[in-house]
């Protein structure tokens, strides 16, 4: 048999080789290597760590552990057939991203504007479900990396029946592949919609206790406030968006400002961070406001069941795959789309040809690789400690930034 | 997506920059006007700075291959103003043989990751870039993934790239 790799450590010295040297280092400073392995960088980022005792002087974040071609992919697949790789960039909120792509396929063919709103409010009902157990990974992890365990298994239990109503829809747990373009897969199972209602019953006070455990405990406003401030022009200037932005202090939700879907029908609220632990933008703030806007996603859902029961019912004759497309092949031309994702801002550049089935061009702008590139700018001069505090704060998924 | 911005004020901000005619696409989302690549960092400036234009976040990079016949390369800028909430794109055709042109790091910070990914999958090179690095490959990767020609090497380090 071959042997297929031979470990030595010039290897990875020369593949992926580190930005400082030592010979360049002045006393007491060192280059500490932190990941890609290690459990609090949220799967395979690794940083290169240069500090001075525990004062951090430079960090450099290095990527590309779980890079998996998607544009490359993209280039070679008919539209329809690219939505399962778009659910493997952001693993933990795949309905999200699909309705992302979905959306900007559906605007190039010109049928945007006549999906039934059935489909749409679907649509919106299974992201925000995703949003929250997106939200509730983020909060959970992040609890976990500062040392609060027991709120990790609380999200991950409550997560835990969202995973399975998802997976009632479509028969997958994480990668749906559910939202089609021009549709969906399926309609909603028999009975969702009043399983739907229980367990937004049953989450309703779990979430107070969570708020009461970790986000107002003592401990963990120790931990995070006046760490990692993210000022408002800084943040806009690197194009950070989502929760981190708006906890920054900028009320700006893509949902609100592009109005797609059906966001325009439903209410909802946009928290921001206000400073009240600390600064404004500091790590609560980012945290806080996921917990708030898990607060409106619920808001949202029941008013998507409210309508899906009344307004939008079941019906014999309703076929979610009525509109599917037998060919997709948008017109030549370029076309950027933006959806809000969990972790922000998640962009669509497309071009075609308008002879092919395949895009000559498919580049996904993720939330978490624009998200994480501020990492150098605010991790200069804090402990080692609050590095580790400030990386879980960005929420990144290691599937989005490589992609 | 709408562009609520005129785009006659637009054209008439950039020409003034330019100094010539200006080729628009109207038929792209958001409108897209070619530059050259001498321009595009006077014009950035400009956008970013112009009160009435204010793009003071950029969106999305992304480089593009048109194959060896064509002979091009392009860098699309995805521009929006959070304040007017308006959209722009910009457009820059470089030579396949020598795919350069200026970093825009001075006026957006966050082009710094996205102009390394560009220069990572197709070999384009940003000028006064800060710090021009591959940033998803492994550094000793031979070849530009994205471009169109690309071959695939046969053997990283042992490991057998090649699938059948």
């Amino acid at each position: 048999m071959k042997q297929q790799y031979i470990n030595k450590a010039s290897n990875l010295i020369e593949s992926e080789p580190n930005k400082f040297k030592v010979k360049d280092l002045r006393s007491e400073e060192m280059i500490i290597n932190l990941g890609p392995q290690h459990p609090s960088t949220h799967g395979v980022l690794r940083l290169e760590v240069v500090s001075d005792g525990e004062i951090i002087k430079e960090v450099v974040p290095h990527i590309g552990y779980l890079h998996r071609c998607f544009e490359k992919h993209a280039e070679n697949l008919p539209f329809n057939q690219i939505i399962p790789f778009v659910d493997r960039m952001d693993y933990v909120a795949s309905m999200n991203s699909e309705h992302a792509y979905v959306m900007g396929v559906e605007r190039m063919l010109g049928i945007a504007d006549q999906i039934p709103k059935r489909v749409e409010y679907i649509r919106v009902l299974v992201s925000e479900l995703n949003r929250i157990a997106s939200h509730f990974i983020a909060i959970g992890t992040y609890g976990m990396d500062i040392g609060a365990f027991t709120p990790f298994f609380w999200v991950m239990r409550d997560r835990e029946h969202i995973l399975r109503l998802l997976e009632w829809t479509c028969g997958s747990r994480l990668l749906y592949n559910y939202i089609w373009v021009g549709g969906l897969f399926y309609d909603l199972p028999v009975g969702f919609e009043d399983r739907c209602k229980e367990f937004v019953a049953y989450l309703k006070p779990k979430l107070g206790e969570l708020d009461k455990i970790l986000i107002d405990n003592k401990i963990f406003i120790e931990r995070t406030a006046k760490v990692g401030v993210l000022p408002l022009d800084l943040a806009i200037n690197y194009g950070v968006t989502g929760p981190m932005l708006r906890g920054s202090g900028l009320r700006f939700d893509l949902r609100r400002v592009d109005a797609y879907s059906v966001y325009p029908e439903l209410d909802f609220a946009i928290p921001i961070g206000e400073g009240k632990m600390g600064t404004v933008g500091d790590c609560w703030d980012r945290t806080w406001v996921r917990m708030q806007e898990v607060y409106e996603s619920v808001k949202v859902i029941e008013q998507c069941l409210e309508k899906l029961t009344k307004e939008h019912k079941r019906t014999k004759e309703f076929d979610p795959q009525a509109l599917v497309p037998k060919k997709i092949r948008p017109k030549a031309q370029d076309f950027y789309i933006r959806a809000e994702n969990p972790k922000g801002e998640l962009g669509f550049f497309f071009r075609t040809d308008g002879r092919n089935d395949v895009p000559l061009r498919c580049k996904a702008r993720g939330p978490s690789f624009v998200n994480l590139s501020v990492l150098p700018e605010i991790t200069k001069g804090v402990l080692l400690a609050d590095l580790i505090a400030i990386v879980g704060s960005l929420d990144v998924v290691m599937g989005e930034v490589d992609r | 997506m709408t562009n609520s911005l005129n785009l006659d004020r637009i054209k008439e901000i950039i020409s003034a920059v330019v100094g010539e005619e200006l080729s628009v696409d109207v038929n792209a989302t958001p409108v897209c006007i070619t530059i050259s690549a001498a321009k595009l960092l006077p014009v950035c400036e400009a956008v970013y700075k112009h009160p009435d234009l204010y793009f003071d976040t950029l969106s999305c990079l992304t480089g593009l291959d048109n194959g060896k016949e064509a002979g091009t390369m392009e860098v699309v800028y995805n521009l929006y103003s959070i304040p007017f909430n308006h959209h722009l794109m910009l457009k820059v055709v470089l030579p396949r043989e020598k795919a350069e042109l200026d970093s825009v790091v001075s006026v957006w910070r966050t082009a710094n990751w996205q102009e390394r990914e560009a220069f990572d999958m197709y070999g384009i090179i940003f000028n006064n870039h800060p710090d021009l690095r591959r940033i998803l490959m492994p550094a000793d990767w031979e070849g530009y993934p994205l471009r169109k020609d690309y071959v695939q090497q046969e053997e990283y380090r042992g490991i057998t790239v090649k699938s059948n």
